[in-house]
């Protein structure tokens, strides 16, 4: 019995990390559970990984990935020659610079004020329906803009009529396009992007605001010098993750407000290899567009998280 | 200071609460207000709006309150045999969707959360290599194809069914969760891995599996990304689909001039279905959604709490 104890308490010490001991054996089944996950994974993710030879390729599907001819870097000259790529490029990046602008600033003014607020029961009505729009989905977010903004039954021209001004194509004009889909985006996620500010404000010891006070320190001064420095930490992982996502603006929003009166401005990267791909039936050109994006994304990812975790303790590995 | 000190000067008021400190609440309370009624508004201008006149509604005569009550709206969606597709296809593969994200993940994550689990860290690398490089659409759709799965509802599920940030939620939740003590005890009982999982593991962890099933569930039922790439037949779109057809696609207008007379006479009819039933489409696509929302916003948020805390 004693020998069994033993050996049972040999396994304990074993579990301790620190002393390195592989138990292949003994934990082969964690493996087994992992498996289902890697085999998805390698299907749906590394093969494609591959498959991004078609890139360089003229892949037709009668030939297959590998049956189709090389063609070296020609679908990339034809992308950067073309009058295109400048200007979607440049719709990525402005979108992608306006939206983090406006949303980092929001969310962090939110998680602020209802941190900062003393009403407790009204604070949590205004969590509740803030959050709310995050649920929403993009088909149904920009049925509503649409609708709202709709130049004969929207509110907004409804409103301006009574005003007497005269009603606005809005979704078909280029002009208003961005700042349509960047406002929007605000409204429906900034009570969400708050959470984690606000989780972070709510993790500042008591003890601060207390000999603050004491001092004599108004709640001005408290939100400025307490709740803004805790701040500054989350932020920057944030903003690190939200800078390797720069030039990946998502495809379902800006395709769900994109017509050709407003295509000027709505074509981003993501449709733009949509539309090559799925709509032109141009797979190797669509997957080179699509591998300059990925190729940029990696690169500025890797950069921006190596710079900051020499600037200071916060990164992401 | 001493104590007595600042008793006095709590008692002068100058501790607490001063005149700038009223103004500031004041500003709280005036902004916090405003964005209340930012978001609120138009959510509730929605629901008033699906129960109103839409003749009325689109004069803008609805401001606070259902002008013209009246249901046509909703007995419309409910006529509109696409929108009903639409909802069993969503929710089917909602159910199907969450069961495969499940069996994923969930098993992974525990496995990633042991420290003694000899491939964590090739594992860990296998995922997170994910996030940096991707295949991108056109090569993953060759892949989808050559496995058949194109206009099955497998092209939807398959691909993405695990992802990085739900696996290191889990793998968080485990590992604080689950204590290094109860897997020991176990094995001193000649418990295996599986059965710790399985009898042991797999109970502790119903707040887990309420954030993953909120998280994938709202994440299948709101995409429609895929189903657009993916399903060519009209019979297997789900719901976001039809939406976008009756929301979005006919109130654009339409550059192409040259229409065959079934296109314009089908044109036509959407939009006068359109019309009519936006309003009371929106909120009955949002229906598990609103019914769901107390639990999805405590879970959601507790989902970031274990996001945000790096394991």
């Amino acid at each position: 019995m004693t020998g069994a104890k033993d050996a049972g308490g040999a396994a304990v010490n074993r579990v301790i990390p620190g002393r390195r001991r592989w138990h292949v054996k003994e934990n082969f089944d964690l493996l087994l559970f992992c498996l289902p996950a890697i085999a998805v994974v390698i299907t749906f993710h590394y093969i494609p990984l591959y498959g991004v030879i078609i890139a360089f390729k003229k892949f037709t599907f009668r030939r297959g990935i590998f049956n189709s001819p090389w063609v070296g870097l020609a679908n990339f000259e034809r992308f950067f020659r073309s009058a295109h790529a400048g200007q979607i490029i440049w719709n990525t990046v402005a979108i992608s610079a306006y939206s983090i602008l406006t949303s980092f600033p929001a969310a962090m003014l939110l998680a602020l004020a209802l941190n900062a607020f003393r009403h407790q029961k009204y604070r949590r009505v205004i969590q509740a329906v803030t959050y709310a729009p995050f649920f929403i989905s993009t088909v149904v977010m920009c049925g509503m803009i649409t609708l709202f903004l709709s130049p004969r039954v929207g509110v907004v021209n409804t409103m301006i009529r009574s005003l007497g001004g005269t009603p606005i194509n809005f979704m078909g004009k280029a002009a208003y396009w961005r700042h349509i889909y960047v406002w929007t985006g605000v409204w429906q996620r900034m009570g969400w992007n708050s959470i984690i500010y606000f989780a972070a404000l709510s993790g500042v010891s008591p003890d601060y605001h207390e000999a603050a006070i004491v001092d004599g320190a108004t709640k001005l001064q408290r939100v400025r010098h307490i709740d803004i420095p805790f701040l500054i930490p989350v932020a920057t992982i944030l903003l690190i993750l939200n800078f390797g996502e720069f030039f990946n603006v998502a495809f379902d929003k800006a395709f769900a407000l994109q017509n050709d009166l407003n295509k000027s401005v709505s074509q981003i990267i993501s449709t733009y290899v949509y539309q090559l791909g799925l709509v032109d039936n141009d797979a190797s050109f669509s997957t080179a567009v699509g591998l300059f994006n990925s190729a940029v994304n990696a690169v500025l990812m890797i950069t921006v998280n190596s710079v900051v975790s020499k600037l200071s303790d916060n990164s992401l590995f | 200071m001493t104590a007595p000190a600042v008793t006095r000067r709590m008692k002068r008021g100058s501790i607490g609460r001063s005149r700038s400190d009223v103004i500031f609440d004041a500003i709280l309370f005036v902004f916090l207000t405003l964005v209340f009624l930012i978001v609120a508004y138009p959510l509730y201008f929605v629901i008033i709006s699906s129960f109103s006149d839409p003749v009325v509604v689109a004069r803008g005569g609805v401001t606070f309150l259902p002008v013209g009550f009246t249901l046509d709206g909703y007995k419309a969606v409910f006529k509109e045999k696409a929108v009903l597709r639409g909802y069993a296809n969503s929710l089917m593969y909602t159910a199907v969707g969450v069961c495969i994200n499940l069996f994923l993940t969930i098993p992974t994550g525990y496995a990633v959360s042991r420290k003694d689990f000899f491939a964590r860290k090739p594992i860990m690398m296998f995922y997170i290599i994910t996030m940096f490089v991707g295949g991108g659409m056109m090569p993953t759709y060759v892949v989808v194809r050559n496995l058949g799965m194109v206009n099955t509802m497998w092209a939807l599920l398959l691909p993405g069914s695990i992802t990085v940030y739900n696996m290191v939620v889990c793998r968080t939740f485990f590992s604080t969760n689950i204590p290094d003590e109860l897997l020991d005890a176990a094995k001193l009982d000649g418990c295996g891995n599986t059965r710790f999982f399985i009898s042991i593991v797999l109970p502790l962890s119903a707040a887990i599996t309420a954030i993953m099933v909120l998280y994938y569930g709202v994440g299948h039922w709101n995409s429609y990304q895929s189903a657009l790439i993916y399903l060519n037949d009209r019979n297997k779109w789900p719901l976001q689909m039809e939406l976008r057809n009756i929301l979005l696609l006919n109130s654009i207008q339409m550059t192409n001039p040259v229409m065959t007379p079934e296109q314009l006479k089908e044109k036509e009819r959407l939009e006068a279905i359109a019309e009519m039933m936006k309003y009371s489409l929106i909120i009955v696509s949002s229906v598990p959604m609103m019914i769901l929302y107390p639990f999805i916003q405590k879970y959601f948020v507790k989902g970031v709490m274990i996001g945000s805390v790096k394991g």
